[in-house]
């Protein structure tokens, strides 16, 4: 019995002594944290993707709480939470356009030329340091999947040795674009419907041979809507600040099927792969 | 030294392979029609084209001035008219800007550059000068402009020249030939650069699987007062630290240049250029080359000119007998991979390499069982286990705080290695990483 | 020119690109483990010698079933199949060398569980594993079922394979030293036949008696190079000098170094155990930190400890602190340090 309370009173007093010193150590070395830090991370998606381009979303709660950086610099949240930050702020922010990623590239494993067998790491950043894979296209999709694994909300996919965006999981943070050797993954306005799908700058019949689904540079869209495409050299972007609707795609007749909106890109990269299994 | 022969911490000995061309003499390879010459063929800045589609240049003409201090200017490797300025893909699979020369069948040298016989009365700044003009860089691998190397700042005090005959790379034997069929020629070049730096002590570095050179340097070289020292035959031998500590027990601190221990560091390809410009007046257009390989009909050394594509070098050598698994410029212990066999000779491409496939091991990327064979065997003597893990996990500050900048990507670790990790591919995308994040700061 | 059409040349789009370096060496994983299991072969082989059939039923059933849990984990997590690697051989086969020769089928089942799945796959498999799985795989046996692990010792009757083997129960040396610990008469009464223990003949773990046999294996390791010489050097040393100091200052708390060095896992453990690649450090001085750490750990659980054998214990808790050992082991590299004085 005696153990028994002797403990209970050991483990007792310990407490008490260790508690008084965390509770003086808390009062001596306390940091003055400004309050409104912890509300707007509070506000932010807590992904910590990186994409506002600080150290995770409490840093960049920290720095719009001083003033550094903008209420709607988050690039993944919705126009609802900035306008909630900004209003517990009381700052004013513009409406920002919701931006998706985009993967230019239509170089299927089915259609594009591969140029040597590789036997590496499987990692885009790897493989561009090593004859940029097995793709002979110098500018297509090396299609490892460096920006899947980039992305923390899995809105990427490599489907046949291409790196497709599900434009309606996309939040624009942008990290894909920031890992992609090739640098063809751009940020678009979520708005914009459809994209020309290639980003080669090489002379059109050296990419013909090389990939079967490469634009060619034969102008039909610009001719269609000259106003909303921009040629510069060889290669064709649509113009995202004066987007072409859909329709587009009817009048242009593309030849190389490389002028598509994103549900129609995926449907296509799906179409080729079940093509590939019904011929095995 | 208490050993016969020179040796370093960690390597290993791989196949060597060299029997396969080692005893055959040297062929010159014929005046071919077309060359191809990259623009950019050291390092540092790239060199300016000065010729345009049409013009008529003669062998040895300058067709591109240097883009700074740390650049050569290139020259025609034969006589004839400009072509195109195509883009190839380079060794290394980054396109890369590249100039045709199409010839016209005649062979006669551009005079510009005047033989200077009596060099060991001349100025060493005129010598400088000359091996500037001759476009001569490192022609061991890393292309480095020769004329800078032999500019070191005046409180430098240079001591020791090394002349790298080590040829550890396995199957090449393009140095070995070199020291036996153009001996003189070698040390002559030698000789011009221990003037230049006035270094006291000059070393040969042989391994000691090239005795009949070993013997033959050290009949002729008693003239000029160069040591020729026999290596152990191990590779990296004849990695620049790694032989400078051989030789003269120095290390080179990290971040170092071999000119802070005093020394400096040569190729034999380098100074027999260093003799052709200084004694003959012809600039760097030609070098030897390893073509080699179990699966070449009749492997052999040419002495070819610089932009002919390795496809015509292995028609010399009556092709091959089997499908290749692997065309490789350079040895099989760091040269790269090729996708097909329009790439052109440079001036430090050492060997062409095909492999069949039996020969071919597939890197697995097999998990790590820490054998720690890797350790032992690193020149560097890095953590290489611990750092792969790094790597795969993307921690590339961690792995710089653990020293992977101080790969210097011999291979060795992957050779050893047997879960077949491709090490040295995750250690350059290491180095490239950090190097681009130093940039963006 | 004639000619030129004849020539065979690489044909375009059948090249292997891949890093350099294009030449290896042949050794590879399963190669290693196969190297591995040859030398244990002698300990094997004096295990049936000494334990007959018994000994043989034991070490198939860990080995079998420690390829079968790895090949259903495979499955399970949809992972390639790595049984062909022959690591979980390797394990089956150590840890049933730690086994009694008596051990009843579901405490070689358990173990081989404990072994290949707790320490070993739910670390990320071959190469991820912090401890030894042997080790691992004896030590959850011996704290969880002490009984079994402790009591089924029999006597071993040297060539008496199928017939008249009758099982007597004895006690190792090992256990006869402990009970007799801090009783000067009850320790002068334990046997010391050094012979009888150097080859095996005595009660104890399947494979952990003859030190004969594993010696034999050592040899074969060291001709493969599987294995850092600073490890069993180390762990030997510190166990041989440890137990004679203690033994020189108080004669009734323990035998002499001889009879701990022959006796009980220390061989098995120095050898084949405490340098599995895996788990043990990469450095040489690692090495020796390591095997001196071992050592240590289990002198002081055989003299002082509750168990009679502590060579797993000390092997599991070093591998604990292998990736400290690692970092404070580690020089840098060529080029950072001012050896040979060399640097002017």
């Amino acid at each position: 019995m005696d153990t028994i309370i002797l403990s209970i009173v050991v483990v007792a007093v310990t407490g008490m002594v260790l508690g008084i010193c965390i509770a003086v150590a808390a009062k001596k070395f306390a940091v003055e944290l400004d309050p409104r830090i912890d509300d707007v991370a509070g506000m932010l998606p807590g992904a910590n993707c990186g994409g506002c381009g600080f150290a995770g979303c409490s840093d960049l709660a920290k720095n719009i709480v001083e003033g550094n950086a903008p209420a709607n610099k988050c690039p993944v949240c919705t126009p609802e939470a900035v306008a909630r930050i900004a209003k517990y702020l009381g700052q004013k922010v513009e409406e920002s356009e919701k931006k998706v990623a985009v993967v230019l590239c239509s170089g299927t494993l089915s259609h594009s030329k591969m140029g040597a067998k590789y036997n590496g790491v499987l990692d885009c950043r790897s493989a561009v340091q090593l004859n940029g894979g097995a793709k002979d296209c110098r500018f297509g999709c090396i299609g490892f999947g460096s920006c899947a694994r980039a992305c923390k909300f899995g809105a990427i996919e490599v489907i046949d040795g291409l790196a497709v965006v599900h434009p309606e999981i996309c939040v624009g943070c942008g990290q894909c674009a920031e890992v992609c050797p090739r640098k063809l993954i751009k940020l678009v306005p979520a708005s914009a419907p459809v994209h020309i799908y290639c980003n080669s700058l090489e002379k059109p019949a050296l990419r013909m041979k090389k990939c079967t689904g490469s634009c060619i540079a034969c102008r039909k869209c610009v001719k269609a809507e000259p106003d909303k495409f921009n040629v510069q050299g060889f290669m064709v972007r649509v113009v995202y600040t004066n987007p072409p609707d859909e329709s587009v795609i009817e009048k242009a007749q593309c030849p190389r099927k490389c002028l598509l909106t994103p549900e129609q890109h995926l449907q296509a990269v799906r179409d080729g792969v079940k093509k590939k299994e019904g011929a095995a | 030294m208490s050993s016969q022969t020179a040796n370093f911490k960690g390597g290993v000995h791989p196949l060597e392979g060299k029997e396969l061309t080692s005893g055959k003499e040297l062929r010159i390879a014929p005046l071919f029609d077309k060359y191809v010459v990259p623009i950019r063929q050291s390092i540092g800045a790239p060199p300016t084209l000065t010729v345009k589609k049409g013009d008529v240049v003669k062998k040895g003409q300058r067709i591109a001035e240097p883009g700074g201090f740390v650049s050569v200017p290139l020259h025609s490797p034969a006589c004839g008219t400009v072509g195109d300025v195509v883009e190839i893909i380079g060794v290394t699979g980054a396109p890369e800007q590249a100039v045709e020369i199409l010839s016209d069948g005649t062979d006669e040298w551009d005079t510009s550059l005047a033989p200077i016989p009596n060099w060991a009365d001349t100025e060493k700044e005129i010598l400088k000068k000359r091996i500037l003009d001759a476009g001569i860089v490192g022609m061991g691998g890393a292309a480095f402009p020769t004329h800078v190397k032999l500019s070191p700042p005046p409180e430098k005090n240079i001591d020791t020249l090394i002349i790298n005959g080590a040829e550890c790379e396995p199957f090449l034997t393009a140095d070995h030939r070199l020291m036996l069929d153009r001996t003189e020629e070698v040390l002559t070049g030698v000789a011009i650069a221990a003037k230049i730096l006035k270094a006291d002590r000059v070393f040969i570095g042989v391994e000691d699987n090239k005795m009949d050179a070993v013997e033959k340097l050290s009949a002729a070289a008693g003239k000029y007062r160069i040591r020729v020292v026999p290596l152990h035959v191990k590779y990296p031998q004849g990695a620049e630290k790694q032989l400078i500590y051989a030789l003269t027990r120095r290390q080179v601190l990290e971040g170092g240049l071999p000119m802070d221990v005093g020394c400096v560091v040569m190729n034999t390809g380098t100074a027999a250029a260093v003799h052709d410009a200084v004694v003959l007046g012809h600039p760097l257009i030609e070098r030897i080359t390893t073509v080699t390989g179990t699966p070449v009909v009749d492997p052999a050394n040419y002495l070819a000119r610089i932009g002919t594509p390795i496809a015509r070098l292995l028609e010399l050598s009556s092709g091959v007998k089997e499908n290749p698994a692997k065309v490789i410029m350079g040895g099989p212990m760091m040269g790269f991979a090729q996708s097909n066999t329009d790439i052109p000779i440079m001036k430090n491409s050492s060997g062409v390499l095909l492999m069949a496939p039996d020969e071919v091991e597939q890197f697995e990327g097999n998990p790590c069982i820490r054998c720690s064979r890797c350790v032992k065997a690193c020149p560097m003597n890095l953590l290489v286990p611990t750092l792969s893990v790094m790597v795969e996990a993307e921690e590339f500050e961690m792995a710089e705080q653990n020293y992977v900048m101080d790969c210097v990507e011999c291979g060795t670790c992957a050779y050893i290695c047997p879960a077949k990790r491709p090490l040295v591919q995750h250690f350059r995308r290491a180095k490239g990483e950090i190097l681009a994040r130093r940039r963006k700061k | 020119m004639e000619e030129k059409k004849n020539i065979k040349m690489p044909l375009p789009g059948s090249l292997v690109i891949s890093s350099s370096p294009h030449l290896h060496e042949k050794s590879t994983v399963s190669g290693i483990m196969l190297q591995v299991l040859l030398c244990l072969l002698p300990a094997v082989l004096a295990a049936i010698w000494f334990f007959g059939l018994p000994a043989l039923k034991v070490m198939v059933l860990c080995m079998a079933c420690c390829m079968l849990l790895e090949y259903l984990w495979c499955r399970l997590m949809k992972t390639p199949n790595t049984i062909w690697d022959y690591s979980a051989a390797v394990t089956g086969l150590i840890l049933a060398l730690n086994l009694p020769s008596h051990a009843q089928w579901w405490l070689c089942v358990v173990g081989s569980f404990v072994a290949i799945i707790v320490a070993k796959e739910v670390f990320g498999g071959l190469g991820q594993n912090p401890f030894n799985p042997a080790a691992v795989g004896r030590v959850a046996l011996l704290v969880g079922f002490t009984g079994p692990m402790t009591t089924r010792w029999v006597d071993p009757t040297p060539g008496a394979l199928l017939g008249a083997f009758d099982a007597q129960t004895c006690a190792t040396p090992l256990t006869l030293a402990k009970t007799a610990a801090g009783n000067a008469d009850k320790m002068a009464e334990v046997p010391l036949s050094y012979l009888d223990y150097f080859l095996g003949n005595m009660g104890g773990s399947l494979g952990e008696t003859s030190a004969l046999a594993l010696l034999i294996g050592a040899v074969g390791l060291f001709a493969f190079r599987l294995i850092k010489w600073e490890i069993p050097f180390a762990i030997l040393g510190t166990v041989t000098v440890f137990t004679w100091i203690v033994h020189v200052v108080s004669p009734a708390l323990t035998p002499d170094p001889l009879f701990h060095l022959l006796t009980g896992g220390v061989m098995i453990g120095a050898f084949f155990m405490a340098t599995d690649m895996v788990t043990s450090p990469l450095t040489r001085r690692g090495c020796l930190l390591f095997g001196a750490g071992i050592g240590v750990i289990t002198c002081v659980i055989r003299i002082w400890g509750g168990f009679p054998e502590g060579m797993s214990f000390a092997i599991v808790i070093m591998n604990a602190l292998v990736p400290l050992i690692d970092r404070l082991c580690y020089k840098r590299p060529f080029g950072w340090v001012h050896s040979h004085g060399g640097v002017k």
